[in-house]
Parts: structure tokens; sequence; C-alpha cells
């Protein structure tokens, strides 16, 4: 399949594009919400549009009256929302949450993608043990009780958490902290007692919590997919959102370096645009260098994840460690070229530095995901 | 669809049936590159059978017309032979700057005439060709270049010297930038072509640092060169060496890296039986850049196959491709350790390690300077103010 969008990707990136720019403005959604202090850190009234746009259900299967797409498709909308910093639920729900929710029961899947699909549920995931992401080791406790399980521990960094209908939560029914085996996803609704969130607003005014699980009481049919055999659809679910964040970043990058470049054909100084100076030229080619080297990584590890090629796992890291590496540099470098300016909140490249810095972080850096490729190379 | 894969099993076919077994493995030193010419010998039986087969099939230029010895084939059955050449590791049958540059340039401003003749020679590896481009005061300024023809009405008198000529040792014929009208700098140069044999012709090898001598100083003393050797027009070759700039950069592009040994981790821990941690760490770090680069070159092609790809893209291929080359040796380096700086070891294939690594130096001088790529980034992708 050749790297780049066919028609029919391109008809969607085309109206992603311009709805993006449009309905998910800074000014219209990030700058509006933050500056409210809004408890979301989204709009719920844009997330009903996403729906009617159809983004939503992308990655849901049409039976389930969603589009049945692929991560192409998903991770078009997700360049869009990084262009433009558009705060959404969509990420945590549309793409993780959906991802896990497509193994489950018939029962799951009507009970949840429904209110998905039209915009009304959000949804989140608890994956993270701590501060790092390590979701090899999953300390968090499932022991039967009666028809179901009693879910101890705690979670970190989980996304939309407060604002969520339902928490996918990821635990142990058997085994070791460190084993591969004996894990178990759990749906959990969000007034299930014993559930406590302590909610924190992130460097980029995303808002996410730290969970205690205390006794939670689920019954079996909270259960996504099998018993214990939890890691296959974890592992289904991080490539899924993993892939979604480099997009996402790719987008970020992409909106930052558009910026700057816009700045250095405004911007005048000892009586020329500081775009004619060399130093900053050579910089910002650089730039777009590495931002068309991550744009093509990322599209090629959607292509094999969407065809289920053995080599994706592999490319999933490959495109998360380098976006993470690149739009780093895209805001670094942003902030430096606007000068005194990119230090003010009233500008919008410093925007664009925070969000950086949390998609970084969510779902491994590009240590974690280096780290990751030499191993899957076995060295 | 159905007539792709026909192709393809007819032309796994043809290869099984053609290509020697010896012909399956990468070549191991500068004997196993066949590069045609007058003076050209084959070291053995099976390269010559494979370079004679696939010139019988016109598979030493597969995308040319079948006029011109080619075989005519469409990108996508060229993508295909591509695919099973490399499936079966087979080596190119010709390696040859009359293929690589001289070839597109005839192609794209040749006469019907010089097609036929220069092409088919070229396809047939009768005459081994060099360029003549850069000169002493002329690097990444090349259009200031000095060499001059005079006109002597049905001939040029040429006279001047070219450096970091690829090969003129052991080259028959030379294109060669030379100009001709010293009152017009861009519109001044003509893209000439004549026999290294004519009189007046002289070379000189370069010892570089990495032991080797691949390229010449290249000397002009009164060369007689007969008025209908030039390509495009007179006083427009300018025209023909940036779209053959183009094509170099491409080529280069493609060497520095997009195949499936991007990465080398894996073959670091292999050789060297331990990696230190912050080494693995390095190597990881290039590994995802190496991937990314090569995912970034299977897009280009992609691209430039449908006119998709921005006209200048090669140059952004072209600075990434050669800055990654660089690092990967450095680190190819540090991995062997004080092996690696054995200079004329049996174990080291003679400083195989060393002198590649030296060699890769010169991949972001040649063929336009990282810092020109750069340049050219800036003013015709970014279009950046006054560059």
């Amino acid at each position: 399949m050749p790297l780049y969008h066919n028609e029919d990707q391109a008809m969607l990136a085309d109206s992603a594009s311009q709805f993006m720019a449009e309905e998910g403005a800074i000014n219209k959604q990030l700058r509006h919400w933050r500056d409210r202090d809004c408890k979301d850190g989204f709009g719920h009234e844009l997330w009903k549009q996403f729906g009617e746009m159809g983004f939503t259900g992308i990655l849901v299967p049409e039976e389930d009256g969603g589009l049945g797409m692929g991560h192409v498709e998903a991770g078009i909308v997700l360049e869009e929302i990084g262009r433009n910093l558009t705060p959404s639920p969509f990420l945590t729900s549309s793409v993780l949450a959906a991802t896990a929710l497509g193994q489950g029961s018939n029962d799951l899947r009507a009970r949840y993608l429904p209110g998905l699909v039209a915009g009304e549920s959000v949804f989140a995931v608890a994956i993270d043990e701590g501060a790092k992401h390590r979701p090899e080791r999953i300390k968090t406790r499932a022991e039967k009780s009666g028809n179901g399980f009693r879910l101890s521990g705690k979670k970190d960094f989980v996304i939309h958490g407060a604002s969520a209908d339902m928490i996918v939560v990821a635990a142990r029914t058997s085994g070791a902290d460190d084993d591969a085996e004996g894990v178990t996803l759990f749906a959990v609704p969000k007034d299930a007692a014993g559930l406590n969130q302590d909610a924190v607003r992130l460097v980029d005014s995303s808002m996410a919590t730290h969970i205690v699980l205390d006794n939670v009481e689920l019954d079996g049919d909270a259960v996504i997919g099998e018993v214990d055999g939890g890691r296959e659809i974890l592992n289904r679910m991080l490539n899924a959102g993993r892939i979604g964040a480099a997009a996402e970043g790719a987008g970020v990058a992409r909106g930052a370096m558009d910026m700057t470049i816009d700045y250095l054909k405004q911007r005048k100084q000892f009586g020329k645009l500081i775009g004619e100076f060399q130093a900053l030229q050579h910089r910002a080619s650089h730039l777009y260098s590495e931002v068309e080297i991550a744009r093509a990584v990322v599209i090629k590890a959607q292509q094999l994840l969407d065809a289920d090629a053995p080599s994706a796992e592999l490319m999933v890291s490959v495109a998360k460690a380098k976006v993470s590496k690149v739009a780093g540099l895209a805001v670094r470098e942003g902030v430096q070229m606007h000068g005194g300016i990119g230090m003010t909140d009233e500008y919008d490249i410093g925007l664009y530095m925070k969000r950086d810095r949390a998609l970084q972080e969510f779902l491994g850096d590009a240590y974690y995901h280096a780290e990751r490729v030499a191993q899957i190379s076995g060295y | 669809m159905a007539d792709l894969d026909t192709f393809r099993s007819e032309t796994r076919a043809w290869l099984e049936a053609n290509c020697p077994e010896e012909m399956r493995q990468p070549a191991r030193d500068e004997e196993d590159v066949y590069w045609g010419g007058r003076r050209a010998t084959f070291k053995n039986d099976a390269q010559k059978s494979w370079f004679e087969a696939c010139v019988a099939k016109g598979y030493t230029v597969p995308a040319w017309p079948k006029a011109y010895g080619g075989a005519g084939l469409d990108p996508a059955q060229a993508k295909v032979l591509r695919e099973e050449m490399s499936r079966i590791n087979a080596r190119p049958p010709l390696s040859s700057f009359g293929i690589w540059m001289l070839g597109p340039a005839l192609l794209h401003f040749g006469t019907e005439e010089q097609k036929t003749h220069y092409l088919t020679q070229i396809a047939r590896g009768e005459i081994r060709w060099c360029q003549g481009y850069s000169e002493p005061g002329s690097g990444s300024d090349l259009v200031s270049l000095q060499t001059f023809g005079e006109d002597k009405g049905d001939h040029w008198v040429v006279n001047g010297q070219k450096v970091w000529t690829s090969y003129a040792d052991h080259a028959d014929w030379i294109f060669c930038l030379v100009r001709t009208d010293k009152s017009n700098k861009y519109q001044g140069i003509t893209f000439m072509l004549f026999d290294m044999e004519s009189p007046g012709v002289s070379t000189k090898p370069i010892l570089l640092i990495s032991g080797n001598s691949p390229f010449c100083e290249t000397f002009f003393d009164d060369v007689k060169v007969p008025k209908d050797q030039f390509v495009g027009e007179v006083n427009r070759g300018w025209d023909v060496a940036k779209y053959l700039l183009g094509h170099e950069r491409e080529m280069i592009s493609g060497a520095g890296g997009g195949d499936r040994t991007a990465a080398i981790g894996a073959a670091m821990l292999r050789h060297s039986g331990e990696l230190d941690p912050m080494l693995r760490a390095e190597l990881a770090m290039f590994d995802v850049d190496a991937l990314a680069y090569s995912a970034m070159g299977e897009k280009f092609l992609d691209e430039i196959k449908v006119g998709k790809a921005h006209p200048a893209q090669p140059n952004m291929m072209k600075y990434a491709g050669t800055e990654l080359n660089k690092r990967r040796h450095e680190l190819m380096m540090s991995a062997g350790g004080s092996r690696s700086l054995e200079w004329d070891s049996e174990e080291t294939g003679g400083g195989k390690p060393s002198r590649g690594w030296l060699r890769t130096k010169a991949n972001s001088i040649e063929g336009g300077t990282s810092e020109v790529m750069l340049n050219v980034i800036s003013k015709r992708i970014l279009d950046l103010p006054g560059s």
C-alpha cells in the first residue's frame, strides 16, 4: 500500500482539517475551557459534534454502529487535533477504550459503544501505576468475590478519569506483579463504590486523576475478554493508543513548526526579516526534515497495524519515539525562534510546548520506546 | 494486478534461471562491482554470464525504452523486478554513471540520434563515463566554474581543470560542464561530451583520508571537442546540470538509508558480543531514526511515482540520509572498538571499518553539502525570505 492517503482518506483529512480549524480552534476550545477552570478540560458540545461528524466511531465496528475504519483514519483526526491543540476525549475514548471494548462481550459492547458513537459517553483508561509508563508491571489486584471481583490498587495519569462514565482498568487476577500472564481488563463504571479519584490539572490544562481502588466490587460481566487473558487486549489497546498519540504529536509538531515559520517571515530585527538569517534558516530546514520523517513513520506504523503485520509492534514504538523527539524539537525551536513573545501566555506557541510535554509522557516516552525498539530487535 | 502477478512469477523464474549463485551475495570488494567500458574485464564467469543475460533482457536499465537497450518496464513492473532481485540479493549487473546520471539527462534533453547512440552504449556497458563538474575554485558554488571552451567554428578548444572526478582514470568518456560564454554566469555553460582519449586530457588520482583514490583531478590542455557533442542547448548546460543534480541527490539519499538493513543495534551486538549500556542506548536512538528514515524513503518513492512529492524533496532526503549514514558509521566504529581501528589487517578485510567510516564523511559534501541542502529547503520548500 502506498504511504499516502487514498481518496477517501484525503476527503476525511479535508473535513477533519476544516472542522478542527473552525470548531476546535485554540481560542474556541483550549483557552476557553482553561480560562474558565473547567473541571473536564474539554467541551461536551464539541464531543457531540465529533459524534455528528462520525469521528467518535471511526474504530468502532459497523455492527456496533461505528464506521469500522482503521488507524490511518483515526490518525487523520488526531493529527488535526494535534495541530489545533483541540481538547477532547477522543484518544482515551474512541481509540483506547474503543479498542478494548471491541474485544468485549456483546453485552459490554451494547452497553457502552452506542453512547460513545453518539458523542455522549466519555471513557478513560487506567494503566499506569506510578509516574512512569510501565505496563509490564501490574500490581493492582482483582480477587474473586462471589460471581464477580473485588479490585484493590492505585492507578495514575488517568486522563479524563473524573469526566469518564466508565474506566478501563488493567488489574491482576493471578501471578506475580511482573508476569505477562494473569492480567484482566475491567470496565469500571464511574459510580462504583470504592472508586476514589483525586483530580489534578496538568501542565497542558488537561485533567487527569490519581485513582485508589478500595475493594471495588464488580460483577463478572465487567470483564473485558477473558479472565487472565487481558494482556493481549491490553497490548492491542496500547498499540492503538501509542500510534494515536504519535499521530497527535505529529500534528503538534506541524502546528508549532508552521507557526514558527510564519513568524520568521513577519518579524523584523536589524532591519531584516529574521527568516533571512541563515542561522535560523538552517534550523528551520532541519526541523522540516525531521517533521517529514516523523510523519512518514507514523503512517507506516498505522498501515502495518491496520494490516495486523508482525512488524507493527516495532514500528509503533519507532513512531512514538521518533515523534516524541521531533515534536520536542519543534516546540523548543518554536519558543526560541519566537523570542520573548514565545514566553508569553498570550501567544500560542507555549501551548504547543505544554501539550507536547504531556503527549510525550503518555503511553511511554522516547526513552521507553527506544528501549522497546532495542528489545524487539534483539539487543 | 493479475498482470503484475504474472510478471512477478515470470521474473522470478527468469532470475532463477539466469542469476548465478555467486551473484546472489553482496559485493565484497571493488572487483565484485562491474563497471563496463572499453578496458573492462570480468572477475569470473558468473559475473560475465549474469551481465550478458541482463544486457540481452534489457535489465541493465529495465525502465529505459527497448529502443535504447532497456526493457521498457513501467514503474510498477520495475518495482517488482527490484523487489525480486533484492529478495535473492542479486547484485546489480552493471554499475555506471552512464546509467545513473548521463542516461537520465539524455532521456530528458537528448536528441533522438544521441539517445540511440549513447544510451544503447550505456545499456550494453560498452562505454564507461565519468562526470566533470567540480573545479578547484568551484565546489558548492559550482556555477562559478572556469574551464573554458573557445569557439573555433566546427569545434571547441577546452582548457581547464576538474576535480573530484570519480574514476576518471578508468573512464572512456566524460560528460563535462564547460564555460562557453564568460559574460553570462548561468547561461554561459555548455554540457559537453568527449572522449577521455582525446589529446590533451590527463588524470591524476587523489589520495583520500581513507587511503583510497576513487577520485581524480582531470586536466584539459587544448582538448578539441567537435561542436555536435553537447546535450541540450549551447550555453544552457546549467539546466541539464540542475536536472542531473536532482537525480544525484535522489541516488545518494537512496544509498544513505531506506533499506531493511537500516537498523544496526542487533548486528552490533552479534559482532561485539556485548554492548556498553550507554552505547546500547545510543544505538537504540539511532535505530529509531534509521527505521523512521527508511519509512520516509518508502513514502518519498511512493509520492514521486504519482507526482505528490515536493520537487525539492530530494534535497531533504539527501540531507537526512547522509547525516544518518555518518552517524551509523560513528556508532559502528565505537561498537567495533580497537579492532575497527586496524588499517590493513586480514580480519578487517584491509581496514574496511575505518576506511568505510572515513569515506562516509564525504557523504554530506559530495553532490551538494548538507549546508547547501538546507539552503535549498529554506528557499524552495519553506519559502523563507532573502535566501
